[in-house]
């Protein structure tokens, strides 16, 4: 019994050691970014929480740019001029256009506080992405990948979760043609672009999202809410419901360039 | 000689096409072997190396010690040698060249050479040999105003060169570094990690001499010449100055993990050569108590460690341009470079974004439904489906820039802010207007959020 006790303390002190640390959800949140739409943030206790991993899907690529600015206004609305890094392939830029400053100043942004990296594969894009989670000090990371990405399987998903809460980065995951899988994400999204609110002459409005929270750690998911962006406020608000607009219960199917592009 | 004529003589000819570019590559590779020698090499392309060794014989023993260096290591990579030394670059260049006779000392041996080591134009040389001057001695002989009179400006310039009466400067291809540090070894260094740990203390060398002139280093090269004679250079930059040498080292490390073929010492590295091309001012620093230096020193630290990994231009910050012509907007720069920042065009409050989130670059072909001349678009397809406008604003109109371009060819665009039926927005433009063009066609130009 000897020889078989040794092993076994050995364990006990490795599982007391793995307690003491916890999971990624053991700890509470540093803080949250905030959308600064009060029932949304409310709902969540205060936002998306600061050092844990959110999943942004846009399940039909050409709702990728929806879940895109989604995901940058809302690092991009913290104060201050820390940089907010985005990471993504080099072939991003031909299949999902390329991110285009101009247009993030029109929504209200800083362009000055983006840091693009664009590495060659997503395994170099993974590399990065565990590089940029472990340095404090960033807004947020983007990272924007396309269809199924197998190489982000639990292991690295959980890899990157407790590098960014080492860290206490926040990590968006953006995941544009790509259904939802299992992840130790704090929260997962669904992003669709919603209807605008018209403005005078038939015009499209202010960017209008549709978001369903598919997944989350802190409590019940399902839920769904429309918002729309107010640049000079720098928040979201709730869109405007016409009677001009789709029912939310109308689920999209999968358009053919999706099938295509997957 | 034609090829044909070639190998009817000879019948089992080896054939290898001519390609300039991969000499020069050689040439260039050979040049930074030559580096051991002295710091001041120049090319002398296409075949060519000119090594100027002022105050660097006495580490080979004297002249011929260097030359038998030289050539030991030469013929042992398959290169056939022809060399001279002369009291300037262009004396020696045209001793290695044209030399046919043995002279006693260098004055003669130029005066002997022939008058086509001049180099001048085929008329001139063809003068030159009319009147009944083979070689520079004779050449030189005459007066040199006659020698300009007669067979131009050229000829006489060229000849003072040879002779060493004009300056005939070098243009080397490295220019020496303001800081460098190098170890020679007795013994060939076959063994990766031994070399890394030179290199480290190399770093902590270079690291002190910065520290003695209050710099630091933005651009670190380290060069391991290997004893076959070629030389192999890894540089690391950095977005600040810096003399943390374990920063350095973790660069280093990152730049040959990466690299896609491995750094080989084959038979040894007889010599390692660290050098700090770039310095910039750096003053002693005292960490601030709340820890904001701290993190943007790490965000630093992150840009250098990306940037070394994938490439400088993988990492890249945005910078406004001040053109209305979409696609030229914005520039993304290198961040390892800091672009200062620049300042965006604010939006105008109450609007929505008239820029687009994502842009496509080129934009891409749609086929569109509208009305001719200058309607809205209806209907469009793109990447195979189709979508109803239910929405849109516009045109917008931007033209080309008439002012930059002379022959003022460039389409005028009419944009459109459209949204479809699912709630997407898309920047649609005509190109051209119906006057312009008999059949303009419409791009996709971006997506809007």
């Amino acid at each position: 019994m000897r020889e078989s006790s040794q092993p076994l303390a050995g364990l006990r002190q490795r599982i007391a050691r793995l307690a003491a640390t916890g999971g990624p959800e053991s700890r509470p949140a540093e803080g949250w970014l905030a959308t600064g739409h009060d029932a949304f943030d409310s709902a969540l206790g205060g936002g998306l929480a600061v050092g844990r991993t959110h999943e942004f899907f846009a399940a039909d690529a050409l709702d990728g740019a929806s879940a895109a600015a989604f995901a940058a206004l809302v690092a991009l609305r913290t104060p201050g001029k820390v940089p907010l890094l985005w990471l993504r392939t080099v072939d991003a830029g031909r299949r999902t256009g390329h991110i285009y400053a101009p247009g993030i100043a029109e929504l209200g942004g800083d362009p000055g506080r983006l840091l693009l990296i664009e590495t060659a594969d997503p395994k170099m894009l993974l590399a990065c992405a565990n590089d940029a989670v472990r340095c404090a000090g960033s807004a947020a990371v983007i990272v924007e990948s396309w269809g199924k990405f197998p190489l982000l399987d639990l292991t690295a998903g959980r890899r990157l979760t407790l590098g960014a809460r080492d860290a206490g980065t926040t990590l968006l995951m953006l995941r544009l043609n790509a259904a939802p899988t299992p992840s130790v994400a704090d929260t997962r999204w669904s992003i669709v672009a919603a209807t605008s609110r018209e403005l005078g002459a038939d015009a499209p409005g202010a960017p209008a999202f549709d978001l369903e929270l598919l997944r989350w750690r802190g409590g019940p998911a399902g839920t769904r809410w429309r918002l729309d962006w107010d640049k000079d406020e720098q928040a979201f608000r709730d869109a405007a419901l016409s009677g001009a607009v789709l029912p939310l219960a109308a689920r999209r199917t999968v358009h053919p360039l999706g099938a295509e592009a997957a | 000689m034609p090829l044909a004529d070639a190998r009817a003589q000879v019948p089992d000819l080896a054939i290898v096409p001519h390609d300039p570019v991969l000499d020069q590559n050689w040439l260039d590779r050979l040049a930074q072997g030559c580096a051991r020698y002295t710091p001041l090499v120049a090319l002398d392309s296409p075949d060519g190396l000119i090594l100027d060794i002022t105050g660097c014989t006495h580490l080979f023993d004297g002249e011929a010690g260097l030359i038998d260096d030289i050539d030991r290591r030469l013929t042992r990579l398959g290169m056939t040698l022809r060399h001279a030394l002369g009291p300037t670059a262009d004396a020696a260049r045209a001793l290695a060249r044209y030399q046919t006779r043995p002279a006693p000392d260098e004055a003669t041996a130029i005066r002997r050479l022939p008058v086509t080591a001049l180099e001048l134009e085929a008329e001139a040389a063809t003068a030159l040999v009319r009147a009944g001057l083979k070689t520079i001695g004779d050449l030189a002989a005459r007066p040199m105003a006659n020698i300009a009179a007669r067979f131009g400006a050229d000829a006489a310039t060229a000849l003072r060169r040879l002779l060493g009466d004009a300056p005939s400067p070098l243009d080397p291809r490295i220019t020496p570094p303001p800081i460098a540090t190098e170890r020679r070894f007795a013994e060939p260094v076959a063994s990766m990690p031994h070399a890394t740990r030179i290199l480290t203390e190399l770093v902590g060398e270079a690291i002190a001499a910065l520290t003695e002139r209050g710099k630091g280093g933005r651009h670190f090269r380290a060069t391991f010449f290997r004893s076959d004679g070629l030389a192999r250079s890894i540089a690391v930059e950095t977005g600040h100055p810096t003399r943390d040498s374990s920063l350095v080292m973790r660069l280093f490390a990152e730049r040959m993990d990466g690299l896609r073929d491995p750094l080989d010492p084959g038979f040894g590295f007889d010599m390692m050569r660290l050098a700090v091309p770039r310095l910039e001012a750096l003053a002693a620093t005292q960490l601030k108590l709340e820890g904001g230096e701290v993190r943007a020193a790490a965000m630093t630290e992150l840009v250098d460690r990306l940037a070394t990994r994938i490439g400088r231009g993988g990492v890249r910050k945005f910078a406004a341009v001040d053109t209305h012509i979409p696609e030229q907007a914005q520039l993304a720069l290198p961040a390892i470079d800091a672009p200062p920042p620049t300042s965006w065009p604010a939006p105008e409050p109450g609007e929505p974004p008239l820029r687009p989130f994502y842009l496509f670059d080129p934009p891409q072909v749609i086929e569109v439904i509208a009305e001719v001349p200058d309607g809205p678009p209806h209907r469009f397809r793109w990447r195979r489906a189709t979508h109803a406008i239910r929405r849109y604003e516009g045109p917008e109109r931007i033209a080309s820039e008439w002012w930059r371009r002379k022959d003022n060819t460039g389409l005028t665009r009419d944009y459109y802010r459209v949204e479809d039926n699912r709630g997407r927005r898309y920047w649609l433009f005509r190109h051209g207007l119906y006057d312009e063009k008999p059949d303009p066609r419409w791009y996709i130009h971006g997506l809007f959020a």
